[in-house]
């Protein structure tokens, strides 16, 4: 299959840098339709979403460690209404922490880490000149960008921004009468999301086609990278799971200004014995997790792909497992399909049905196990550089395993009631998919930069960001199990209001000191990123001695990708210290030897 | 000013970075090194580094486990509880056993296998007997972990038996009410649209089933060793009724009634001297995210006896009472 056809005209193979089409600046960087461009664009703003996301994070820790203490800042940067005297007023705190969450999940690492990453890498690695369509990509970018948009601009209406949770069940997020975030806050929430939706839509059914179509000459589905691998079962996962949260936001926008009662009945709110009868929010809940569920693995499959690819290449060994690794990535996909109840054992869902529940949920650990297993044996008796990529990847590794057995835990129903909704969630979440997935977009952001803005990250900042992001991670979520165990439920502006929870304020002072000293981390790494766009020092071709497609294109932003002919493939891409070869890689692009077996097949 | 001179400084620190970095790799270029290249020593130094992790990651995990794991939940004040207690220590054994040997695993290789020039990593794509190995181990693990689990689930979830005492937990922003069945165990019908300022449940009183149920705020008691259902119903968003101590918890929706059961194990006097602390009360929180106040819903547990439960509850008022009060009252002002 040749994908030189659809790709692009033939015209545009064999030409020359310099004389590009006279693209204008706004053509060439802002309504760009080249990939590349495009995934720099998803990039920027994700930092910047992650930003903001972690500001807030830092501002509700300061209240959660000293309730009641005066900060200047708080006054600073809420202003009288929101923090006066410098403390933070309890709906901004709901408000904040909703942000928090939504930017964090959709913003950050689901566009952000699949928008950057599936954008550079699809074309580059399965050889195509762009993506299907460069129109439907760069509409796909401008409507997260105008999502973004709306998602901040709750912080600017009267009554505050939405403050239900980044869940938004309703009737609390349905009826105006409720909390003020639910007013006009709530609107530009279901906005910004909706706007989310139809670009995550139009990125994933272009990333699916690009895989399928316009994979080069040689490029067999078993030759596909794992970092393809986990875009496109990933952007399948989108594809069919957020139509799904779209329905469910339409049917609350219809409650909320419609006056039906698809989520409401039996309501009595605001001095007022509602007319909706007949509803339920659990047809809400069933409808969000079912996107929600799928969501994480939105999240987590591409940096687990990411992963992949950076342990293999510096280890300088095959990824252990190829095929395992693909079939667990295909079982992870779709058992995502079939757990969302895990969120629901006590909403009043039937018990049996969460008995299944269980079963399913639990069935999940094993490709996952696996998927662990294969990164650990890939270091045995590997050759490995540290740069900063790696020590990422390495620290992902290390988080997904501990988050992801505390959600063993959490999988149990029985074992789920009396931690549910508390600060046992909010631990085992974050690490197993907030810290995972921002190690592995950055392990990315490193790996890849060259790519990216052509020049090297410096290395040393590299290193102090990443020691410093890995331990301030576990120092702020894993003191969260206790606070769990100890009952404190999530979404509390203050535990003062219970003298069960008066021994527990040391714990939450640790916390945020860790949060600040991540928050400080953070900054090393906005500089690095920043300052080598302009200041990095030039790489050469292929400065990681990969064998994947993309180090065969020249070190520049070349329209096309490849100034000739799209490259031919003759091998999987994992031939690490293969032996008998003169080098310790050996690129795809190398024909086969007389007799050599492909696919780390004996 | 303070605040000033605070973004004068960060201002400054970035502008230093900068420097200090600029500095760093004008000085490698002219030794010709590519600063972003890995050398053998950034290897070894990495390499030590991610072997200290292990140890000082330990020493941080024993070291929570010891000065945070006191302040968990006192052992379980109801029946089911001590059985889900003894299921989380089961499986967190399990789990921190992997958690230990793969981050062993983990940190050492990466210590063990740090880059030297020279050598080669060894060829080694894949080994079905291994992965064979550890796909089953763990879906035995699971297995056990499962069945263990849905045996729990199934036990705790069965409905009440006959002669549990019911009461009703009414939700609404942002506090409690506890609804008392009487004699005849039996909780009188209400409907949200007879709700009135004297009639916060909505209680019909066309239904004299209601007549002997008993309203109570701030605090609820439960006798000792009776299997206690509780029936849950919200009035205008969802809450959740947590009872971290009798690890209970189940969510209260509008539009429908939601339950759960379980019986006290331990009174709130017993539960006193235990933890050595007379101020000790049983709470029941919310948790479920129902507005500003969702931080400050709460309602106090007492467990008592059974006879100072009876006491207790024979002083108060029953519905019916206090409509009539509430009734005589105009009359006699006139
Ligand atoms: C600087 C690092 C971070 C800190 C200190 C932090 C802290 C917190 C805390 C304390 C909460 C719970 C607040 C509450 O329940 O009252 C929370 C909620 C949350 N965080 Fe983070 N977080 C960080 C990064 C992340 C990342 C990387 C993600 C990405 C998934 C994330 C996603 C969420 C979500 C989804 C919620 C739930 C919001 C809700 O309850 O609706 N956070 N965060
Ligand atoms: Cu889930
Ligand atoms: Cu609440």
């Amino acid at each position: 299959m040749s994908a030189e056809a659809h790709a692009h005209p033939d015209a545009h193979t064999g030409h020359d840098d310099h004389h590009h089409h006279e693209e204008s600046f706004v053509s060439k960087y802002i309504f760009s339709m080249d990939h590349k461009v495009i995934s720099r664009q998803f990039l920027i703003t994700a930092v910047i979403m992650a930003t903001l996301a972690m500001g807030m994070s830092f501002l509700f820790r300061l209240q959660l460690a000293w309730p009641g203490e005066h900060f200047a800042i708080i006054n600073f940067i809420l202003g009288d209404k929101w923090g006066k005297d410098g403390i933070m007023a309890p709906e901004m705190y709901m408000a904040l922490v909703t942000i928090h969450g939504t930017i964090m999940v959709f913003m950050v690492l689901t566009a952000g880490l699949s928008g950057t990453f599936s954008n550079l890498l699809i074309p580059y690695q399965v050889g195509a000149r762009d993506m299907a369509s460069g129109f439907l990509n760069m509409l796909s970018y401008w409507f997260f960008f105008l999502s973004s948009v709306f998602m901040l601009a709750g912080f600017a209406c009267e009554t505050g921004a939405a403050s239900g949770g980044w869940t938004v069940y309703p009737p609390l997020s349905a009826l105006p009468q409720a909390m003020d975030g639910s007013k006009l806050g709530m609107t530009m929430w279901l906005v910004s999301m909706s706007l989310f939706i139809v670009s995550s839509l139009l990125a994933g059914l272009n990333y699916i086609v690009t895989i399928l179509n316009l994979r080069t000459k040689g490029m067999s589905m078993t030759r596909l990278p794992l970092t393809i691998w986990a875009f496109f079962v990933t952007a399948v996962l989108g594809v069919l799971s957020f139509p799904v949260l779209f329905s469910a936001a339409l049917l609350l926008i219809s409650d909320r200004s419609l006056g039906t009662s698809f989520y409401l009945s039996d309501i009595y709110i605001g001095g007022q014995a509602l007319e909706q009868t007949g509803g339920s929010p659990i047809l809400y809940e069933h409808l969000f997790w079912f996107l929600g569920h799928p969501e994480v693995y939105i999240i987590l499959l591409p940096a687990l792909g990411i992963t992949s690819e950076v342990i293999s290449v510096n280890a300088r060994k095959p990824i252990f497992g190829y095929r395992a690794m693909i079939g667990s990535i295909m079982a992870i996909g779709f058992l995502s399909f079939i757990v969302w109840g895990h969120h629901m054992f006590i909403t009043g869902m039937n018990p049996f049905l969460g008995s299944v529940f269980v079963f399913t949920t639990l069935l999940i650990a094993i490709p996952s196990a696996v998927k662990a297993f294969n990164y650990i044996t890939t270091l045995w008796k590997g050759n490995i550089r540290y740069t900063p990529a790696m020590l990422f990847a390495i620290g992902l590794v290390s988080t997904f395993i501990s988050g992801g057995l505390t959600g063993i835990i959490l999988a149990d129903s029985a074992l789920d009631i009396p931690i549910h909704d508390n600060y046992f969630v909010v631990a085992h979440f974050h690490i197993v998919m907030g810290v995972s997935a921002i190690l592995g977009m950055l392990a990315g952001v490193y790996h890849w930069y060259p790519k990216l803005f052509l020049r090297h990250m410096n290395k040393k900042l590299g290193y102090i960001h990443f020691w410093g992001t890995f331990i301030s991670a576990y120092g702020v979520f894993f003191p969260m199990h206790f606070l769990g165990l100890a009952g404190v439920p999530r979404r509390y502006y203050s535990n003062s209001a219970f003298p069960m929870f008066d021994n527990l304020v040391d714990i939450n002072v640790f916390i945020t000191c860790f949060a600040m000293l991540a928050a400080l981390v953070q900054l090393v790494f906005l500089f690095n990123f920043f300052y080598s766009m302009f200041r990095g020092p030039k790489s050469e071709q292929n400065p990681w001695g990969a064998n994947t497609l993309e180090w065969t294109t020249p070190m520049a932003h070349t329209h096309g990708n490849w100034p000739g002919k799209l490259p031919t493939v003759y091998r999987w891409p994992y031939d690490y210290s293969k032996p008998g070869k003169p080098q310790d890689f050996c690129p795809q692009t190398v024909p086969l030897e007389e007799g050599e077996i492909d696919g780390g097949g004996h | 000013m303070i605040k000033i001179l605070v973004y004068v400084a960060i201002i400054l620190a970035i502008f230093a970075i900068g420097y200090v970095v600029r500095v760093y790799e004008l000085a490698t270029s002219l030794k010709g090194k590519k600063q972003h290249e890995v050398t053998d020593s950034d290897n070894r130094m990495m390499g030590k580094i991610m072997l200290t992790f292990l140890v000082v990651f330990f020493a941080f995990v024993i070291w929570n486990l010891e000065s945070f794991g006191p302040k968990m939940l006192p052992e379980s004040a109801s029946e089911h509880g001590v059985g889900l207690d003894w299921l989380f220590n089961f499986n967190m054994t399990i789990l921190f056993f992997v958690f230990t040997i793969t981050h062993i695993f983990l940190f050492y290789f990466a210590y063990k296998y740090y880059g030297r020039t020279g050598n080669t990593a060894t060829y080694f794509p894949h080994n079905n007997k291994l992965e064979m190995i550890w796909t089953v181990i763990p879906a035995i693990v699971l297995a056990v972990i499962i069945i263990f689990g849905l045996k729990a689930w199934n036990t705790i979830t069965a409905p009440a038996s006959d002669n549990a005492i019911v009461i009703q937990l009414y939700s609404q922003q942002f506090q409690w009410t506890a609804r008392y069945s009487g004699t005849d165990n039996k909780l009188g019908d209400s409907n949200y649209k007879l709700i009135t300022d004297t009639n916060p449940l909505g209680m019909d009183d066309n239904d004299n089933k209601g007549d002997d149920d008993i309203i109570v705020k701030n605090e609820f008691h439960i006798p000792l060793g009776k299997e206690v259902e509780f029936k849950l119903n919200s009035r205008d968003v969802i809450h959740s009724a947590y009872m971290p101590h009798f690890r209970a918890q189940m969510n209260c929706v509008p539009g429908m009634t939601t339950m759960m059961h379980f019986t006290p194990r331990i009174t709130t006097q017993q539960m006193r001297d235990k933890l050595n602390n007379q101020k000790f009360d049983y709470i029941l929180l919310c948790n479920k995210i129902c507005g500003v106040s969702h931080y400050n819903m709460q309602m106090t547990i007492i467990v008592d006896t059974e006879i100072d439960y009876k006491v207790w509850l024979h002083a108060q008022a029953t519905h019916k009472s206090q409509v009539n009060a509430s009734a005589a009252k105009p009359v006699a002002a006139k």
